[in-house]
């Protein structure tokens, strides 16, 4: 194998497995760091710029990291990052102060269509500009989806109201119940750029016989939630049927029981672990007595003079064909029809673009989606941009202030009078950790403890008000015991050939064996001559040559604690522990140039 | 040394043994010698020599002595029973255990100061009467706890860390065993562990006394240019005569050798030492030859390692003694007392 050139940004990025994972690219383990230390408020602020809702995220987010993270592939669970996050959020001081300050105005005017977290996030990135900004919302207030489909006793709008204002403090232009009808007008108030940020927001039809006869009980998950999100519904019948396994059932069935629903149940085509729905919310559902069922179809709404009675349903069970491919097929057991008083049809969302006129430069595709450019999110009208659900399909809020930086980058690039397509490099910090001897600026004795469970409230008392917050997050104490489980992954063991004497110091004491001495090969090759076996291919190798014995060090990358016991052991220094630090470029980067070499 | 404890948490595909044990079982407390000390990587082939062996380590004894070397037994087998004894007699108190319970496996582990100086006697005694145990020499050729005088094994004409000459002959222990009888013998280096892993676990299955130098670099004090125990001597002299591929019982050969390169030796419980010849005349069942052999090296410099003599039928001390076989803590008060007539007939017997 080549030896492994570790200068280049993206490869010590990749070890840090979680804010690799991270759409937005969250420095994980500093912040974690923050929090053991007590510096919430510095945790919130780095956060903050990566994530631009730390709050909210860490309340809602789909931690994308978590399955990623090192430390379960160690033991059992990784570490709690989404619920150490909400830490930050929870126990910082007053920020305001720390916020970047309102500019004078450059002159160029951006429109932005929704005022959810893609939208948000290009003012967060651009308004610091000079930027003058102008957020379009249907709703009174900010926020978009976060607001009116994440049930408050998961999200209260205190902390919606909080992270919304940092941004709209910046300067931003709030036009509230202003629903754009027509991009066309839009376009001829002559901003500089537009972008759509304005989500997924048509709830999937449900079309069997009975939908319309009984439509005045059958209602689309999403518009329910953003009823009762605004007060407009504050009841449902006793007997709830949810159809769907996606994250919006489960909000669907747990806002349902806080409104009268007693006998709430999710019914669901797949099986359970099919299901779109994230784990710990299916567990969060069944915790307040709602069944799920799974493998069955819903066929028929039953009604009696268009009073609905019940759903009826074909069951099925789940056959592969030789390609793996799953396929659900009626098991032959009769139908099933259950009773009950309403539904939510909660079975995918749709993008919507009926007030985008055809004509104005912007191509869409056959499946009636704008065309847009992964990289730059720009459509094809070059100064139209699209971001989060109204880009490419529903995903989640983290998906959306990713998307929300790329196109602020952009839409600074563009207005710049530069190339958009040319994404400046980012910045990257490598910094040795070594105090003394044994010592190092990072806490490297390595936490035995299991994943801490967050405390939640009474379920008794969640289920009575529909705004009570459910997950009450960690305290200090426990804070601490989950952040102490990081395995501070960003802090690199960086090896230096031409001072290794090959003592095998660092062989011998590495806890998980993932050094190697030995001659060269085939990266296949060398993976099977190993210390430990190295099943995971897309963790990479790390290999040095310009050893005196000629062999190579190969590092596996894989389980790696970042103990540096490595480098403790070392006795000439050959092995460091090197804090690697990555900025992602935003838009108004000091630097903008290709030019600049990372690390 | 190291402040923190080695984390528990261990490679998830770790291989185990068939005691369902992976080598991280076979640890024992962090070290606490220098950073890159070769008697570290000396350890970690014991460990993983019983962890291929598949030995339960309640059933081995680590004896030492006083040294660096003698302080290794605390860093491995956490779970074997363990003395440090006063300097240089680890060879008597292991005969005595050896002699009082021969069940178990006796790990004798020493350094050059322990048995070339102050404890030679000792260790030539051990060997000359047979003991049957695995005694390993963890050779520097410094006194490395006094900060780095020459030790009894240090090569005359070797320089010391503040480029002293050494003007003393050196002992090689190597040779001492060989003339003194012992039935498996063998040199190593701390910084080879596919040779010297091969060579410990032979060694614990060996019948009688065996012995292993490993040359065992001090980096605090000498692992320096005019030294001929660092890694860059150790590494450009080594003249390696064998590689050694131990099979036990449930292995069949599956490795080909090319036919006149490789001598099978069977040893007392079956085990089969396959050695790969590197050196063609070398032949490792001829003690005479041996010493000749490692004279002449020797006298060029050179460090011959690999197993230099095995002799599979050896017998030990017990078969010596006529000694009975059950563990004396297991004989009870009939075994031991014979009783009245036993006794009048054993005196009539000197009348």
């Amino acid at each position: 194998m080549k030896p492994t050139d570790i200068s280049a940004p993206d490869y010590f990025h990749k070890v840090v497995d979680c804010q690799w994972a991270c759409p937005a690219h969250t420095p994980v383990p500093e912040y974690i760091r923050l929090i053991a230390e007590g510096r919430y408020s510095d945790a919130y602020m780095i956060n903050w710029r990566s994530n631009v809702f730390p709050g909210i995220l860490g309340r809602t987010c789909d931690r994308p990291c978590e399955p990623a993270c090192r430390r379960g592939r160690v033991e059992d669970n990784p570490v709690a990052i989404c619920r150490l996050k909400r830490v930050a959020a929870d126990f910082k001081d007053d920020v305001r102060h720390r916020m970047p300050r309102p500019v004078a105005k450059n002159g160029k005017r951006i429109a932005l269509v929704g005022g959810g977290p893609a939208s948000l996030a290009v003012a967060r990135d651009l308004a610091p500009l000079g930027y003058h900004c102008t957020v379009f919302d249907s709703d009174p207030k900010a926020g978009g989806m976060m607001r009116s489909q994440i049930p408050k006793f998961r999200l209260p709008d205190t902390v919606i109201d909080e992270e919304t204002d940092y941004i709209l403090n910046l300067g931003v232009e709030f036009k509230g119940g202003h629903r754009i009808d027509s991009l066309k007008k839009l376009l001829a108030e002559n901003y500089d750029a537009v972008f759509i940020g304005s989500g997924a927001p048509r709830g999937r039809e449900l079309d069997i016989p009975g939908r319309k006869e009984a439509t005045a009980n059958i209602h689309i998950g999403i518009e329910w939630l953003a009823s009762v999100s605004f007060g407009h519904v504050e009841k449902i019948g006793k007997r709830v049927i949810v159809l769907g396994g996606g994250n919006t059932a489960m909000d669907c069935c747990r806002t349902a029981r806080r409104l009268g629903g007693t006998d709430v149940k999710v019914i669901v085509r797949s099986g359970f672990e099919e299901m779109k729905a994230s784990p710990w919310e299916k567990e969060d559902a069944i915790h307040e007595d709602i069944p799920i069922l799974n493998y069955m179809v819903p066929v028929a709404f039953k009604h009696v003079n268009g009073k609905l009675i019940g759903v009826t349903f074909q069951k099925v069970k789940a056959e592969y064909d030789a390609k793996g491919r799953r396929n659900l097929v009626p098991s032959g057991e009769p139908d099933q029809t259950i009773p009950c008083d309403d539904v939510l049809v909660a079975v995918g969302q749709e993008n919507a673009f009926p007030w985008i006129e055809r004509d104005c430069g912007i191509e869409f595709d056959k499946w009636n989606m704008p065309q847009v450019d992964p990289k730059t999110f720009v459509s094809t009208n070059p100064k139209v941009f699209f971001g989060g659900d109204a880009a490419f399909g529903p995903k989640n809020i983290i998906w959306a202030v990713a998307h929300g930086h790329d196109a602020a980058l952009s839409i600074h690039k563009m207005i710049s009078g530069e190339d958009i397509n040319e994404r400046p490099l980012p910045e990257v910090h490598v910094t040795s950790q070594k105090m003394g001897i044994h010592e190092w600026s990072y806490d490297n004795d390595i936490s035995g403890d299991k994943r801490y469970k967050v405390p939640h409230r009474d379920k008794v008392i969640a289920l009575k008000d529909i705004k009570t917050e459910v997950e009450l997050g960690y305290d200090v104490k426990l804070a601490l015991g989950e952040a102490q489980r990081c395995l501070n992954c960003d802090v690199q063991t960086i090896f230096s050939a031409p001072a290794c004497i090959e003592c095998d110091a660092c062989v011998d004491i590495c806890p998980m064996d993932c050094i190697t001495f030995t001659e060269n090969g085939e990266e296949e090759d060398l993976r099977q001559r190993l210390k430990a076996p190295s099943p995971r291919q897309d963790q990479a190798l790390y290999v040095a040559e310009g050893l005196k014995t000629g062999r190579v060090m190969v590092k596996d990358e894989d389980v790696c604690l970042h103990c540096g016991l490595c480098a403790e052991r070392c006795p000439t220094g050959a092995w460091d522990m090197q804090k690697y630090l990555i900025d992602m470029t935003h838009a108004g980067s000091t630097c903008q140039t290709k030019a600049r070499s990372a690390a | 040394m190291t402040y923190i404890a080695k984390p528990k948490f261990h490679h998830p595909g770790l291989p185990k043994n068939e005691l369902g044990y992976t080598h991280r079982d076979y640890e024992g407390k962090i070290s606490t010698l220098c950073a890159g000390c070769g008697h570290d990587s000396i350890t970690a082939s014991i460990i993983e020599a019983c962890f291929e062996l598949s030995i339960e380590p309640h059933r081995v004894a680590k004896i030492s002595g006083i040294g660096c070397s003698s302080k290794t037994p605390d860093y491995f087998l956490g779970n074997s029973h363990g003395f440090n004894s006063v300097h240089g007699r680890m060879p008597s108190v292991l005969t005595g255990a050896n002699l009082a319970n021969r069940d178990l496996i006796y790990l004798g582990v020493s350094g050059d100061g322990d048995s070339a100086s102050i404890g030679f006697g000792q260790f030539a005694h051990s060997i000359r009467r047979g003991v049957n145990m695995t005694y390993i020499v963890e050779n520097n050729g410094v006194y490395g706890l006094t900060k780095g005088q020459f030790s009894a094994t240090a090569d005359r004409g070797s320089k010391s860390k503040k480029g002293v000459m050494n003007t003393d002959n050196a002992i090689d222990l190597v040779a001492i065993a060989l003339q003194l009888g012992a039935s498996f013998v063998a040199r190593s280096f701390s910084g080879d562990k596919t040779q010297l892993v091969p060579l410990i676990a032979a060694a614990i299955r060996h019948k009688g006394a065996s012995f292993i130098d490993v040359i065992s670099p001090c980096i605090a004090f000498n692992n320096h240019a005019g030294s001929t125990k660092s890694f860059d001597y150790v590494r450009e002299h080594n003249d390696a005569v064998n590689r050694l591929d131990v099979l036990t019982g449930r292995d069949p050969i599956t490795v080909e050798y090319a036919p006149g390169t490789v001598q099978v030796v069977e040893q007392h419980d079956g085990t089969r030492l396959a050695l790969r010849k590197i050196d063609a005349d070398y032949d490792a069942s001829d003690r005479l030859a041996a010493m000749t052999f490692l004279q002449k090296h020797a006298a060029k410099g050179q460090v011959v390692t690999g197993l230099l003599y095995v002799d599979p039928d050896a017998e030990d001390l017990h078969t010596h003694l006529d000694t009975v076989e059950t563990p004396l803590n297991r004989l009870e008060a009939e075994d031991l007392c014979p009783g009245t007539t036993a006794l009048e007939k054993i005196n009539a017997s000197l009348r």
